[in-house]
């Protein structure tokens, strides 16, 4: 477990290295996360991994977990919400609006673009159902 | 013998009371999630931070200090997303086959939650910065604060309006997702991880595993791509 803890820490930090060192518009997260997946390429490369049993392997858990409890790592920022009652209470209404307007525009633009495109490109698969 | 009131004049400053709190507390709102038939409407996140922030003003407690405990389940979302990675590996074959609907749903997703925030907030009398906090809402937390902050935003009220949107997508995505009769599931998940960052991550992956690997793609491009969009859209329409 640890082994695999060490891998994204050390797949973290050379995101946030690189990206604050080159000035990249880029999290560094988002970088790390690049990183790993070449990592995972290379070694399966080597034949140390493969797709169909990454989830048995202690990188595969630790992931798996961490992405199953994604919901607890928004609550801290969450509870700052206390510091902004007076700026909530004053522009509330325009903020609950947009958050909904857009949340569901957004929603129903992506998953439409994302289904036409698709039949654009593969119209032989797509018109099963 | 210690008294209360010493006792938690020395807990409460430490991080240890605060960081037990939040994972307790997720506990307890995840249990009732359970109860309720993990209805999304009862979501675990909501829970657990009106039940925090209802302490934290009853106890009159700062939020500085509430983080300090707080931060070492923050701090997570960093490794959290590293892991992304796996399922993207994982599911690499489909994902390629989806190159071009991935790159066009991004741009298409990423535009319309930036520009229809902004906008619909626009029709009351809001302040600049308070539109700038608005436009990185369906960002991924940590990222989202940066890029508010690095424009005139204020990253607090950002964070929170992350995470409201990251519940309230969770909560309408799957019933949105029927009622338009969506049956493509890597679609689905790609516009939940688009307009919901990590909480329809979660969400699309309670629904689907293809699902949820596609809105882990999808949280981790929007990342990127908002990243060079928020300034391009401040700059053309919100210039200071």
């Amino acid at each position: 477990m640890l082994r695999a803890l060490a891998v994204l820490l050390a797949c973290q930090l050379a995101g946030e290295a690189i990206t604050r060192d080159l000035e990249l518009p880029l999290p560094g997260p988002v970088l790390g996360l690049v990183f790993l997946v070449a990592i995972l390429f290379v070694l399966q490369r080597w034949r140390l991994v493969e797709s169909a049993t990454i989830d048995e392997t202690s990188l595969g858990k630790v992931s798996n977990t961490l992405l199953a409890t994604l919901g607890i790592l928004f609550v801290p920022a969450g509870v700052g919400v206390i510091q902004e009652l007076e700026l909530i209470e004053k522009y509330g209404i325009a903020l609950g609006a947009s958050l909904l307007v857009s949340t569901v525009l957004t929603l129903v633009v992506t998953v439409w673009v994302f289904v036409i495109v698709s039949r654009l490109v593969e119209p032989k698969i797509e018109r099963k159902d | 013998m210690e008294t209360p009131f010493a006792l938690w004049v020395y807990l409460s400053a430490t991080p240890l009371l605060w960081l037990t709190l939040t994972v307790a507390v997720w506990v307890f709102a995840d249990w009732i999630n359970q109860l309720c038939g993990r209805n999304p409407l009862v979501h675990p996140v909501m829970i657990s931070i009106v039940m925090i922030a209802l302490l934290l003003v009853v106890t009159r407690t700062p939020y500085r200090t509430y983080f300090n405990g707080a931060q070492f389940v923050y701090f997570l979302l960093g490794p959290a997303t590293v892991a992304i990675a796996v399922p993207l590996y994982k599911n690499w074959p489909t994902v390629r086959r989806k190159t071009l609907p991935i790159l066009a749903a991004l741009l298409a997703g990423s535009t319309m939650a930036i520009v229809s925030a902004v906008a619909v907030a626009a029709l009351w009398d809001v302040p600049r910065a308070v539109l700038i906090s608005l436009a990185p809402k369906s960002v991924t937390a940590a990222v989202a604060m940066s890029i508010s902050d690095n424009l005139g935003g204020m990253p607090a009220l950002t964070a929170v309006l992350v995470a409201i949107t990251g519940v309230f997508g969770a909560v309408i995505v799957t019933s949105l997702m029927n009622a338009m009769r969506m049956r493509d599931y890597a679609a689905r998940g790609f516009a939940a991880g688009v307009a919901a960052h990590g909480l329809g991550t979660a969400r699309a992956f309670a629904v689907d595993p293809l699902a949820g690997t596609f809105a882990g793609i999808a949280m981790g491009l929007n990342a990127v791509m908002s990243s060079l969009l928020v300034p391009l859209f401040v700059r053309l329409f919100l210039p200071n």
